[in-house]
């Protein structure tokens, strides 16, 4: 074999690389969780609505949820908040709203004013929830099915049409046993 | 609040200019020097070019505080590493695990200067082989 | 009026940049001599629409045209008028404009250039480049127009960025792509060489100063870049082995092997196939570069607004260009054969290991930086690569290069004989040793290890390319620019090494919280933090802080560390203190306001950190004298001659 042909090999393996790399750069701020497919960690937070009340995630086992982690300081939460409400209504999926690092007071002027879809509202002011969730920015939904296990994460803001095929569908086409 | 963080955010789109001075002075020097060490290792997942040491952004500072708890009660630079990944995946770390998947970039500089050197060795062996045959003649001045 | 003008003369650009491709291209293997005379109407035209329309892009910045989109993105009302040119560059159209523009200058200096040499071989020089400029003026038009108007036109525009907003950075990439097109013309060089069959040693003679000056330029430039960072980015570092610094470094260690090899191809026509090959790699890595940074693959600091259609086009332009020349490469290398010998301990064997080392070193930082992408690629999972890999990997092959530089240099060409050089390079290592133990002992006191080996590399370096000018001197022998050039630079590679290892050793560090009045203790000085008063820019507002410097009592400096806020975008930006005194910095940055008085505040004392950027400079100087030798421009007179044909080079 002509060893002078190997830069031009080495090359075009190159440029499959880039090629790949190219094709996925549009997903590239997105990094996949590890926690897919694992145990979605226990907390026990108080309650926004009602600091008295405190929230554990165990108390959701046995039913499919969603964790949508929210902040009134994160700008596309705002925009993602309409599509809640109205997948609250729609839907048989319950939303836990994670609110992470943030005043108590937004927050619950937020909801007021913007109506709440969630079941429960753990506060985590602390963001030690959060990073055990892996958590790098607001929003994020994962998704926990009735053994408790993350089957899904999505980064970044929800739409209904999102909802519907990574979050609902996942859930009732299990949950349905003739499917 | 609101303001800040958009602030913060906003920095990071422009180009992860801001940078955050991480002020936490741990009791013990050398404790210190690992929470400094192990902070500059860790990527911060939101400004996603700066370790969290540099990072203006809450999320760092959080994991910074992490850090330096986990230090504090005990824990290994290891363990504390293993405890990012498992959250965050190796992304966030700046130095790759050595692991089956990372073994060829670990054995990369090792192995081309290993290469490199038997291939320059055969070549002058060559070439000197071809000197000792050859006389003296060509005009060769001393300037490169 | 004005951006549609520059628009009508990119286009004519691109049809002369075709003509000129052509015509350069297809005369020669075509045999028309003929066509040959419209070569240099097509390079000369190609290169004043150019200018054109880069002049009009220039002129809607200066005259606040905020209905170009481009202008309006990247200027403002406020924005003074050397930003506003610097602005031309300040983003991803503008810059590749800028590139397109200085390739037609670095191509109207060779169209002078080789106007001496064979008229068919400088026609192929002239038409690679031609279609290098067509691929990128393609590439503008096709993704990248920055003369597109805006309906309606706004206002006001969004403002430069605020980092961009500063002399070293509005001058950094200017340098920096003159450096990165500079290897265009070696690439040239190399191609038409390969085309013509011109194998011998003479194309690398008449390429070797273009090559250093490039070589040259790009130095200037990362080292720009890196200066900037220090100062600017306000966390102090000025190398973070971002990715897309690493696409700028990568062809220059590949430039630097280029250069040494070059002298070796031109010197005994050895390493022949070897040379052209860098030559390719050289100009590959420039556009590697060009990819990596415009393409969105890598999480970057510096990269532009990703857009995967740019990264396909440029990957396209890629595999053609390149892919083209290594075909041209793995069909016409095989036919360079030389039986030139050498003994182990000759020059040619010192320049060959040194190859190697660089090719390594480059080959390293480029597995590196493509590791998340490969690794992603493979399926392997996500990871990132950061200085921790970086840095101890880098020194593998770096330690062993600066001491065989060190005694290289002093090697004979072709027998292996150091004779009664050998002495002094020893005394110089003696020497070298005893400066390194007194300064890690004496002076800095501590940490030994890696700096003691890298102090002692350095020095022996710095003393061991000064014996032979100073040999030559007191000779009264003569000095040629190659050799001032030279030792300048090999010098400067020796202060780098110094400097670099005292920041890296001995700097000395603290972040601290400070309220009005108190005092930290940083490293033998006193910084006494008096608060902060309000600024006011031209187009930012702020505050600075007061901080009183003192050593042992005594004065040293007041630094005022500030804080800015563009109010255009609203960002807030650091603008570090740094006094620099003989043998170190101070840097003050401040961070972020506490409360109650309180502010965080970056305290950094760094040793030598000034000698890093002297020697860039020293090392770039010592490429442009060498560039300039009369050797040079006789090589080019006398080129018209058939080539005095080396010995053992059967081409």
């Amino acid at each position: 074999m002509n060893r002078f042909l190997l830069p031009l090999a080495a090359f075009l393996l190159l440029a499959i690389v880039l090629g790949i790399g190219v094709r996925h750069s549009k997903t590239k701020g997105i990094i996949a969780s590890p926690l897919v497919g694992r145990a979605a960690p226990d907390f026990v937070l108080p309650d926004l609505l009602d600091p008295a009340v405190k929230f554990a995630s165990g108390s959701m086992k046995g039913r499919w949820y969603a964790l949508n982690v929210w902040g009134t300081w994160c700008v596309e939460c705002r925009a993602e908040h309409s599509v809640l409400v109205a997948a609250r209504e729609a839907g048989p999926l319950p939303l836990v709203g994670l609110n992470w690092k943030d005043s108590d007071e937004d927050a619950r002027a937020w909801l007021a004013q913007l109506g709440n879809p969630y079941v429960a509202v753990p506060v985590d002011a602390e963001g030690r929830v959060a990073i055990d969730y892996g958590v790098y920015g607001a929003p994020e939904t994962f998704l926990v099915d009735p053994r408790g296990v993350i089957v899904h994460k999505h980064i970044g803001p929800l739409t209904t049409d999102i909802w519907q095929r990574e979050f609902v569908l996942r859930a009732t086409g299990t949950a349905e046993p003739g499917r | 609040m609101i303001a800040r963080v958009l602030a913060w955010l906003l920095a990071c789109l422009v180009a992860g200019a801001a940078f955050g001075i991480d002020t936490t002075q741990l009791p013990d020097p050398r404790l210190q020097a690992r929470y400094e060490a192990l902070t500059h290792e860790l990527r911060c997942m939101q400004c996603q070019n700066q370790s969290i040491a540099d990072s203006p952004v809450g999320l760092a500072a959080d994991l910074r505080r992490e850090v330096a708890e986990q230090l504090t009660a005990g824990r290994t630079d290891q363990e504390v590493r293993d405890y990012m990944a498992a959250r965050y995946g190796d992304f966030i770390l700046f130095r790759p695990r050595v692991s089956a998947r990372t073994a060829w970039l670990w054995a990369l500089p090792g192995v081309l200067l290993v290469g490199g050197v038997v291939v320059a060795w055969r070549i002058v062996r060559r070439r000197s082989a071809l000197a000792a045959s050859q006389p003296d003649t060509d005009d060769l001045g001393e300037d490169s | 009026m004005l951006p549609e003008l520059g628009q009508f003369a990119l286009i004519l650009a691109l049809l002369l940049a075709a003509l000129q491709a052509f015509f350069g291209l297809a005369a020669p293997a075509l045999g028309r001599d003929r066509w040959l005379a419209a070569v240099m109407p097509a390079t000369a035209g190609q290169a004043v629409m150019v200018g054109t329309a880069f002049a009009c892009l220039v002129a809607s910045f200066v005259r606040f045209d905020f209905s170009v989109a481009y202008v309006a993105e990247n200027s403002n009302s406020a924005l003074p008028l050397a930003y506003r040119v610097a602005a031309v560059w300040g983003a991803h159209e503008g810059s590749l404009l800028l590139w397109i523009t200085l390739l037609a200058v670095w191509t109207v200096a060779v169209a002078f250039g080789v106007a001496r040499l064979p008229a068919r071989f400088g026609a192929r020089v002239l038409g690679v480049l031609g279609l290098v400029s067509f691929g990128f003026i393609l590439f503008t038009l096709a993704t990248s127009n920055p003369f597109l108007r805006l309906d309606p036109p706004v206002p006001d525009g969004r403002d430069l960025n605020p980092l961009l907003q500063d002399p070293a950075l509005a001058l950094h990439p200017p340098l920096l792509y003159t450096g990165y097109v500079g290897f265009a013309v070696a690439f040239a060089f190399a191609i038409a060489a390969m085309l013509e069959g011109r194998l011998d040693q003479t194309w690398a003679k008449w390429t070797r100063p273009w090559t250093l000056a490039a070589w040259a330029f790009l130095t200037c430039g990362i080292a720009l870049g890196s200066w900037w960072a220090y100062y600017e980015l306000g966390w102090g570092g000025y190398w973070f082995w971002d990715p897309v610094e690493n696409a700028s470094f990568m062809p220059w260690l590949i430039g630097t092997a280029l250069i040494h090899s070059l002298a070796v191809t031109d010197k005994r026509g050895l390493f022949k196939s070897w040379t052209l090959l860098l030559a390719i790699i050289a100009f590959s890595l420039s556009l590697l570069g060009t990819f990596l940074v415009r393409s969105g693959v890598l999480v970057s600091v510096h990269s532009f607004a990703a857009d995967p259609a740019r990264g396909v086009f440029i990957l396209a332009f890629l595999v053609i260009m390149i892919g083209g020349a290594l075909s041209l490469y793995a069909w016409r290398a095989p036919l360079l054969r030389s039986n030139a010998g050498f003994e182990f301990a000759s020059r040619e064997s010192f320049l060959l290991f040194n190859n190697i080392l660089l090719v390594i070193a480059a080959a390293t930082v480029f597995g590196g930086t493509l590791a998340p992408l490969i690794s992603d690629t493979l399926g392997l999972g996500t990871l990132s690569v950061g200085p921790q890999y970086f840095n101890p990997t880098f020194l593998l092959p770096m330690l062993p290069l600066i001491a065989l530089v060190a005694i290289g240099m002093h090697a004979n060409w072709k027998r292996g004989r150091l004779g009664e050089r050998g002495r002094p390079v020893i005394v110089a290592g003696l020497m070298a040793l005893a400066i390194a133990i007194a300064l890690v002992f004496g002076y800095y006191a501590g940490r030994p290890g890696l700096a003691l080996v890298s102090f002692a590399l350095g020095a022996w370096l710095v003393l061991s390319s000064l014996f032979d000018p100073l040999d030559r001197l007191r000779r009264g022998l003569s000095m040629p620019r190659a050799i001032i050039g030279m030792t300048l630079a090999h010098v400067a590679v020796g202060v780098f090494v110094i400097a670099v290892t005292a920041v890296e050793t001995y700097t000395v560090e603290q972040d601290i919280a400070m309220a009005r009045g108190e005092t930290a203790h940083v490293g033998g000085f006193d910084f006494r933090f008096d608060g902060v008063d309000a600024i006011d820019g031209p187009n930012y507002d702020g505050v600075h802080g007061v901080v009183q410097v003192t050593r042992d009592g005594t004065p040293v400096v007041t630094m005022h560390p500030e804080k800015r806020r563009y109010l255009v975008q609203q960002s807030v930006m650091t603008e570090a203190a740094i006094a620099s005194q003989a043998g170190r910095d101070l840097f003050v940055a401040l961070g972020e306001d506490l409360g109650a008085g309180r502010w965080s505040l970056r305290i950094q004392i760094r040793p030598l950190i000034n000698y890093v950027w002297l020697a860039a400079a020293l090392m770039a100087l010592g490429g442009a004298i060498a560039a300039s030798d009369r050797r040079y421009r006789h090589a080019r007179a006398a080129a018209a001659v058939p080539a005095n044909a080396g010995q053992g080079s059967t081409a």
